[in-house]
C-alpha cells in the first residue's frame, strides 16, 4: 500500500490537501482536509447586516461576487424585505457573467491541462486541426491560420523556458491519450478563451462598477441608479454595451467550449466510469423573477441516489425543506460545539476551534461536514445540471442532448446522461451549464430593457431593522454549488453569521456517522498509474472546481518532499 | 500612458491585507491624474487581467516576507521581480505571476513592474492592522507617490482628510 499527500501550500483561498491509500493501482482510501481555519463569521457578530456583504466578498479572491450576493439575500429574507425588480435583474445578469467567467475560467486555464498535452499539441499537424474543427462545428475560429499563430505562440511561449501557466502541466503522462490535433484544437481555444473569460468579466464590471470587488450591492436592492437620460447613471448605452459582449461570448461557448468538452468526454470514456462518488446532489433555484423570491429562471432541488425521477424542487426562498434540511458536523473537524457535539444547524451554528492534528479516524480538516437531512450530499453544476433537466427545464435539456450527441457521435458509441455521473461528467456539466447561463443572462438583459421600458425605474427598498432577534438565510446557485449564508441579527447588529460554503458541501471530512464526504466517496476506485504523479487523483479533484488556486507538493510517507508540482 | 496602482491581500487576516490599506489610503489622500487607475485587488487572480492588460507600468502593493522587521516598506523593481515571484515572498504572487504569464502570453504585458512591499507582522484574523504595520501605511503611500512622481505624474493632495501625512 502506498500512501499519497497532495497538500498545497498556497493560502490564498485557503489549502486543500488530499491523502490517498493506493492499492494495486487503485485508490482505497482517501481523505480530504481543509488546512486553513475560516473565521469570516467571527468577525462579523457585531456589525451592522447592511455591511455583512462588504466583509463577506473578502472571504475569496475567485468568489467575491457570489458571497457578496448571498449576504445580502440573507440580511433581506430576515427583514422579509422585497427587492425591486430591476436591482433583481441587474443582480441576475452580475452573477449569470460572473458564472460564465468562472466556468470558462475552470474548464481551459484550470482543469483542461490535466486532460490536454500542451507538449503533443507543438508537434501537431494545424490543418489536421482545423480539418477535426470543422467537422465539429462551424465556429470561425477554427481556421489553419488562427491554429497555425497559436501553436507559434505556445512554441515561442514553452521555448522561453518560462513555463509560467503551463508549468503544472503532466505532459507525456501514460494517462494522456488525445490525439496531436485534439491537443492543438483544444490549445488554441484555451488561448482564445482567455480573451472570452474577460468578456464576461467585464459584463460585471460594468454592471458592478468594479472587480474584483463589485461596488453596486445594498441590502434591499443595487446602487445603480437607472436614468435613461444621464450619463452618471446605467443608461441605455451602457445596457447595450454589455448586450454586445454577450453577443460575442455566445459563438465560443455555443461553437468551441461544448464540443471540446464532448471531445475531451468522448476520447476519455473510460473516465465516465470513475469518479461518481455521491449521487445524493442538491442544488437551488436561482435568477429570481420576482420582488419576492417565488419564481426563478432557473430551478433547483434535491435529487436522490441518482435517480431524476426523485428530484425534489427548492420553491423559494422561504423554502422550509432547504431551510430545516441543513446541518454541519464537527466531529472529524477542527472544531467543537459547546453543548452538544452533533451535527447542528447553521443558526445555531458555533465556530470554535480545536486543533489536534491530522488523526486518520478522528478530527482531520478545518472544513465541516455539511449534511443534508443527515445525508451527504454532492453540489455543484453536475447537481445543477441534473436538477435542471428533472424540473423540465428547456434550454438545459437541449443543451444536454447536444453535448451527448456530439459526444456519442465522436465515441461512435452513445453515450448516455447516466455518464455524466462521473469525473467527465462533472466538467462537462459545467460546459452545459455555462451555454444555460448564456441563454440566462440574454433573458434577463431583456428583462430589464423591458421594465425599464414600461418605466420602472427602481433598484431600491430601504431596509429598516426591528428591535429584537430575527434570522435569515440567503442561498445561490454558484459556479460551485449551493452557497448559503445564514444571519442572527439582533436589535440591528449581527449575533451570528455562518456561511455554508460549496467547497464545504463537497470537500467536507467524515461526518457525524464516518460516512466519506463526496470529494472522499469520488476518489474510491480510482485509478492511479504513477503514485509519484498521481494525475487521476487530480483530475478528479479539480472536476469540483475546488476553489483553491493551489499550489501542491507531494510527501512519501516520511513526510518528505518528492516532487512539488503546481495545480490551480 | 497608462498606470495600475495594485494593492493586493486579504484585509480579514490583518496586515495580510496592508497592500489594500496603502491603495485605500492613497485613494484617500490624494487625487491622481485619469492615466493613473487605483485598483483593490484583495486576493484575486484572473480577475485582474482585464485591469492589468496593456498597462505601461504596474505598481503593486503588497505584504511581503522578509527577514527585515515588521513594518519595513522595501521596493523591488523590473529585474528583481521573477526572483521575488520564484522564491515566494508573497502569498498572492501565485495568482499574479499567472496574470502576468497570461499577459505574457497575449502580449499584453506590463512594461515595467514595481513592488512596494511592506514586512508584516500579525496575520491572524481581523480587520485591523498591527500597530506596527499600520505606523508605516504613510511611508508607503510616499513611495507609491515617488514612483508615480518619478513616472512623470503630480498627485494633488486633498484638502484636510484624517489620517493623511502632511
Amino acid at each position: 500500500m502506498t500512501r499519497i499527500t497532495i497538500d498545497p501550500i498556497t493560502r490564498i483561498e485557503g489549502h486543500l490537501r488530499i491523502d490517498c491509500e493506493v492499492n494495486n493501482g487503485k485508490v482505497t482510501n482517501a481523505w480530504s482536509s481543509g488546512q486553513m481555519w475560516r473565521g469570516i463569521e467571527i468577525i462579523l457578530q457585531g456589525r451592522d447586516p447592511r455591511d455583512a456583504w462588504i466583509y463577506a466578498q473578502r472571504i475569496c479572491g475567485v468568489c467575491t461576487t457570489v458571497h457578496a450576493i448571498v449576504s445580502v439575500r440573507a440580511v433581506e429574507n430576515a427583514l422579509q424585505l422585497e427587492v425591486p425588480l430591476n436591482a433583481q435583474y441587474i443582480r441576475n445578469m452580475i452573477v449569470t457573467a460572473h458564472g460564465i467567467h468562472d466556468h470558462i475560467v475552470h474548464f481551459y486555464q484550470l482543469a483542461a491541462l490535466d486532460w490536454v498535452d500542451i507538449v503533443s499539441a507543438l508537434s501537431a499537424d494545424p490543418v489536421a486541426a482545423a480539418n477535426l474543427g470543422a467537422g465539429l462545428s462551424d465556429y470561425r475560429r477554427n481556421s489553419v491560420q488562427e491554429i497555425r499563430a497559436a501553436q507559434d505562440k505556445l512554441k515561442a511561449f514553452v521555448g522561453s523556458g518560462q513555463l509560467g501557466i503551463f508549468a503544472s502541466g503532466y505532459w507525456g503522462h501514460p494517462a494522456m491519450k488525445l490525439p496531436p490535433e485534439v491537443n492543438l484544437l483544444a490549445a488554441t481555444h484555451y488561448l482564445q478563451a482567455l480573451e472570452y473569460q474577460r468578456i464576461a468579466n467585464r459584463i460585471v464590471a460594468i454592471l458592478g462598477s468594479k472587480t474584483p470587488h463589485i461596488q453596486n450591492l445594498a441590502v434591499g436592492g443595487v446602487a445603480n441608479p437607472i436614468n435613461p437620460d444621464s450619463q452618471s447613471t446605467l443608461t441605455l448605452e451602457r445596457l447595450f454595451a454589455v448586450k454586445a459582449e454577450i453577443d460575442k461570448l455566445g459563438e465560443f461557448v455555443n461553437k468551441a467550449m461544448l464540443h471540446d468538452v464532448a471531445a475531451v468526454g468522448a476520447l476519455y470514456a473510460d473516465w465516465t466510469t470513475y469518479g461518481a462518488g455521491i449521487t445524493d446532489y442538491l442544488s437551488v433555484p436561482d435568477l429570481p423573477l420576482d420582488t419576492k423570491g417565488t419564481r426563478f429562471e432557473l430551478p433547483g432541488g434535491f435529487i436522490t441516489k441518482g435517480d431524476l425521477a426523485s428530484f425534489k424542487a427548492i420553491t423559494s426562498y422561504q423554502d422550509g425543506f432547504f431551510r430545516d434540511g441543513v446541518k454541519e458536523s464537527v466531529k472529524h473537524a477542527w472544531y467543537e460545539y459547546k453543548g452538544d457535539d452533533r451535527a447542528r444547524h447553521p443558526y445555531d451554528g458555533q465556530t470554535r476551534p480545536l486543533h489536534t492534528g491530522f488523526e486518520d479516524n478522528g478530527k482531520y480538516s478545518w472544513v465541516k461536514a455539511p449534511t443534508f437531512y443527515d445525508q451527504r450530499v454532492q453540489v455543484g453544476p453536475l447537481a445543477h445540471v441534473l436538477g435542471m433537466v428533472a424540473a423540465g427545464h428547456e434550454p438545459t435539456q437541449r443543451h444536454v442532448k447536444r453535448v451527448l450527441e456530439v459526444a456519442s457521435a465522436i465515441a461512435k458509441t452513445p453515450i448516455a446522461v447516466t455518464a455524466l455521473h462521473s469525473t467527465i461528467g462533472r466538467i462537462a456539466a459545467r460546459a452545459i451549464r455555462c451555454a444555460v447561463l448564456l441563454e440566462s443572462l440574454q433573458n434577463q438583459w431583456q428583462l430589464l430593457i423591458d421594465n425599464i421600458a414600461k418605466g420602472d425605474f427602481d433598484t431600491f427598498n430601504r431596509p429598516t431593522f426591528p428591535k429584537g432577534e430575527i434570522r435569515g438565510f440567503g442561498y445561490h446557485e454558484a459556479p460551485r454549488g449551493v452557497l448559503s449564508h445564514w444571519a442572527v441579527i439582533e436589535n440591528g447588529k449581527i449575533k451570528n453569521y455562518q456561511a455554508v460554503v460549496p467547497s464545504t458541501w463537497n470537500a467536507g471530512p467524515r461526518d457525524d456517522n464516518d460516512v466519506p464526504g463526496p470529494y472522499e466517496a469520488s476518489l474510491m476506485d480510482n485509478p492511479v498509474a504513477d503514485t509519484e504523479l498521481p494525475l487521476e487523483v487530480l483530475r478528479t479533484v479539480h472536476s469540483f472546481d475546488p476553489c483553491l488556486a493551489c499550489a501542491i507538493h507531494l510527501v512519501d510517507a516520511q513526510k518528505r518532499p518528492l516532487v512539488q508540482v503546481k495545480a490551480v | 500612458m497608462r498606470v495600475v496602482v495594485l494593492g493586493l491581500g486579504n484585509i480579514l487576516l490583518r496586515d495580510e491585507g496592508v497592500g489594500v490599506r496603502v491603495v485605500e489610503a492613497l485613494a484617500e489622500c490624494y487625487t491622481v491624474p485619469p492615466e493613473v487607475e487605483i485598483v483593490d485587488g484583495g486576493t484575486a487572480g484572473m480577475e485582474l487581467l482585464n485591469v492589468i492588460a496593456g498597462c505601461e507600468h504596474l505598481l503593486i502593493c503588497d505584504a511581503v516576507k522578509d527577514d527585515a522587521p515588521p513594518g519595513t516598506v522595501i521596493k523591488l523593481t523590473d529585474t528583481e521581480i521573477p526572483s521575488f515571484f520564484q522564491t515566494r515572498y508573497s502569498p498572492h504572487q501565485l495568482g499574479l505571476a499567472d496574470v502576468l504569464a497570461t499577459l505574457t502570453l497575449t502580449d499584453e504585458a506590463p512594461g515595467h513592474v514595481t513592488l512596494i512591499g511592506i514586512v508584516p507582522l500579525d496575520m491572524e484574523l481581523g480587520i485591523e492592522l498591527s500597530p506596527e504595520v499600520g505606523a508605516v501605511v504613510g511611508h508607503a503611500v510616499e513611495a507609491v507617490v515617488m514612483e508615480l512622481r518619478g513616472l512623470g505624474f503630480v498627485l494633488g493632495r486633498r484638502g484636510a482628510v484624517v489620517g493623511c501625512a502632511d
